[in-house]
């Protein structure tokens, strides 16, 4: 494929190198400066903001006064729970102060992406398999699962939260009595389905066309050659399917790290339910800057993971791929 | 066939995941530049004094039938047709009302003259530096205003606002049950067994884990002789025998069934849902709920009455809902905007404004015969809010409401003892700010 650029064609393409780059440069400047201007600044001004200290009050006049440089306070104050007191000290974060959340709010966060994205990977798997056979009313039900991700969030949460009343849907139909919304482990569990029926369409759409894509005849070859059905699956589905399953748990898991209006909107301000989307939004309104820092460590903790994922599994998905061109 | 397309999904993996990082760097970025801190304005304070001419008046969307504030304002422009004020009308929601304030204040902007200020953003306001003191030759006579909407207006020991119209809780119950509604809590859950006999349950109020567990929470501790802040609006004064008596009454109602399981996920909405459906004996709501629970497709219809709140040897605390009305630190025309301040407590401007549904914060508007026969719950919203008392008047007002929130909450589940809910609290006013 390589070898077939254009390049050297003829002669006349070829111009100063310099000028050409020059031009290239000259072309790309406006995206790059808007890139810095909507990107660049904000963050940098986030990163300065975390620096500084939220404004106290002076207890002489009882107003507020700028808090001035915080050095590395506004981190410590969520990655090792310190908190200031009325006397200037500092002492770990007491329940009801963000600070004592932040841990809290990682485990969950992480808990909730774990748990919905090996759900929504193996669960529509399983609808691509069905959705990628040839039958009747095939197209209708591709359109049809594409519902739960077509409705906005809000308003998949708002119908879940409906659902999951005490009055509910789910009572009923089970005939429990299970305030859903407010105690700890049902509440999760109810976002986890929420998130689990709205995404997993697009889970199931993603791997669908990595399916498409796996030759007819592979399959046709290894029937012939006696392969069982959960061989073929797992001899020749998983591994040609690999690297579109790992793109989609990829987007998963990043979107899952930023979850927000679900548990926002489904369980207002629950413990339980708190990641650190829904921290960073409660912190923003009573200290800004402190909020700033929250929403830095969060955006190196994702950074993290799909580093992790890209590198890690990233890597896997190229040598799979190589390994079967060299195959060929 | 199939290696191009897989091979075109490996190229696209990087740079789609550097796309989703930058787009989670976007999102953070602007959670946390929406609103930054600016310094006080204690110059922007002296200036201006004496400035007269046209103001704006700004509040969030006017919801009352009559079109209270526009009435309001009509009545205003036309005795004062050089100083005409005019209506900035925000939103309905009181965040995306408190964000557009903020915004304005932090740029320092003199488009906005007299502002409304629900109750509990008051305290933050004058701290800031951002609203003028009501003192010296800015004083307006509160003297014959109702007391607790006037507190709610003061922060540090000066006024900062005019009560523009205040609010109070009310105690909804059921004539047919209880025939004599309850002075105190022991009282109330004295006569629970009858709604047990009926299949209902017998008390709820607003208890999900959101503002409203923080009014409920404070209400009762408020009631039992509690209180959360001192004075200067920071040092915490809750770790007391009476505001632990006082949660220790409201989780006992729930530990014992007096309330109803389902009653910790209650807002509004779903508790005034449950007594006008006639699943309660016994509903702590705002007056709004009353147009609901007498209308026809109401259960109770013609089977209930309204109180004071309950207290612990008479009437309850009620914490007190309301607007107050500013003039900004950075108006141009604050000689007028005062005028109109004085206008908005008048007599004559509380009638339109209890006309409209909205609870006056003058107790003479309360005695109106006619009123009372439009709205019959106003001696008892008088009663409530004569021994109301505002939400712990703080700069820190959201960290402070959290604190109280998340330990009401767990002391609700079971999940912390309520001594331990109570020094929580404490220790959470304590670090309110950090």
């Amino acid at each position: 494929m390589k070898s077939q650029a254009p390049q050297s064609n003829s002669p006349k393409r070829r111009g100063p190198v310099l000028g050409l780059t020059a031009r290239a440069w000259l072309f790309v400047a406006p995206v790059l400066l808007a890139l810095v201007v909507v990107v660049g600044y904000p963050v940098v001004r986030a990163v300065i903001m975390s620096f500084q200290k939220d404004a106290g009050i002076d207890k002489s006049t009882g107003m507020f006064v700028e808090g001035g440089s915080a050095g590395f306070g506004n981190y410590t104050h969520w990655l090792l729970q310190q908190c200031t007191n009325s006397l200037g000290e500092t002492v770990s974060c007491p329940t009801g102060n963000g600070g004592s959340e932040f841990w809290a709010a990682v485990g969950v966060t992480f808990f909730f992406a774990v748990v919905t994205v090996s759900l929504e990977a193996t669960i529509g798997l399983g609808m691509a398999m069905i959705m990628g056979k040839t039958f009747k009313g095939r197209a209708l039900l591709r359109a049809a699962v594409l519902i739960p991700w077509a409705i906005p969030t809000a308003v998949t949460a708002r119908l879940w939260e409906f659902m999951f009343q005490y009055d509910g849907v789910v009572n009923r139909v089970f005939g429990t009595h299970i305030v859903w919304t407010v105690e700890g482990w049902p509440a999760r569990f109810a976002v986890i389905i929420a998130d689990v029926w709205k995404t997993t369409p697009f889970m199931a759409l993603l791997i669908l066309a990595g399916l498409q894509v796996i030759p007819e005849d592979v399959y046709e070859a290894a029937k012939v050659d006696g392969a069982s059905a959960w061989q073929r699956f797992w001899n020749i589905t998983m591994p040609l399917l690999k690297p579109a399953l790992l793109v989609a748990v990829l987007f998963r898991t990043m979107d899952a790290l930023r979850l927000y209006d679900l548990p926002a909107i489904m369980t207002q301000d629950l413990g339980a339910t708190r990641t650190i989307s829904t921290l960073v939004v409660q912190q923003s309104r009573s200290g800004a800057n402190s909020a700033s820092a929250l929403s830095i460590i969060t955006f190196l903790l994702i950074f993290a993971v799909a580093f992790v994922l890209v590198k890690g599994l990233g890597a896997n998905a190229v040598r799979t791929q190589e390994a079967q061109r060299e195959a060929h | 066939m199939a290696l191009k397309s897989v091979s075109s999904l490996r190229s696209t993996l990087v740079p789609r995941a550097v796309l989703a990082v930058t787009s989670a760097a976007l999102l953070t970025a602007t959670l946390a530049t929406g609103c930054s801190s600016s310094s006080s304005s204690s110059n922007a304070i002296s200036e201006n004094l004496t400035g007269r001419g046209p103001i704006t008046y700004v509040e969030g969307k006017d919801t009352t039938e009559t079109g209270a504030v526009k009435q309001l304002i009509d009545r205003w422009n036309a005795a004062h047709p050089d100083e005409k004020v005019t209506f900035k009308e925000q939103s309905s929601d009181a965040n995306q009302q408190l964000d557009d304030l903020k915004q304005h204040m932090q740029a320092k902007a003199s488009d906005y003259d007299v502002v409304a200020l629900d109750v509990p953003w008051t305290a933050q306001f004058a701290a800031k530096g951002w609203i003028q003191p009501l003192k010296d030759s800015f004083a307006i006579d509160t003297s014959t205003l109702l007391s607790p909407p006037v507190a709610s207006a003061t922060y540090n020991g000066t006024l900062y606002g005019a009560p523009r119209n205040t609010n109070g809780g009310l105690l909804f119950y059921r004539k047919d049950l209880a025939p004599e509604p309850p002075k105190t809590w022991a009282e109330m859950i004295s006569m629970c067994p009858k709604a047990k006999e009926a299949g209902i349950g017998c008390y709820a109020g607003q208890l999900a884990p959101y503002e409203g567990l923080t009014v409920n929470t404070a209400e009762v501790i408020n009631a039992f002789g509690g209180s959360f802040v001192g004075p200067d609006g920071k040092t915490p004064t809750v770790n007391t025998p009476q505001a632990k008596q006082g949660l220790q009454t409201l989780v006992d109602a729930y530990k014992n069934d007096d309330m109803p399981k389902e009653a910790l996920s209650f807002k509004e909405p779903e508790s005034q849902n449950a007594f006008t459906s006639g699943k309660l004996m016994f509903m702590r709501g705002w007056p709004s709920s009353f147009g609901d629970a007498g209308a026809d497709a109401s259960a109770v219809k013609d089977k209930f009455g309204v109180a004071p709140l309950p207290g612990k040897d008479g009437i309850g605390a009620s914490t007190l809902g309301g607007y107050n009305a500013a003039i900004s630190a950075f108006s141009k025309n604050k000689a007028t905007a005062l005028d109109f301040l004085r206008y908005l407590i008048s007599e004559d401007a509380q009638h339109i404004v209890a006309q409209g549904g909205l609870p006056s914060v003058r107790a003479s508007v309360y005695d109106d015969p006619a009123l009372i026969a439009k709205m019959p719950y106003l001696p008892a919203l008088k009663d409530s809010i004569a021994s109301a008392v505002p939400r712990p008047v703080t700069p820190f007002y959201d960290a402070v409401s959290k604190a109280i929130q998340d330990n009401a909450f767990a002391a609700l589940q079971g999940t912390k003892s309520v001594d331990d809910a109570i020094a929580g609290m404490q220790k959470g006013i304590e670090t309110a700010g950090s």
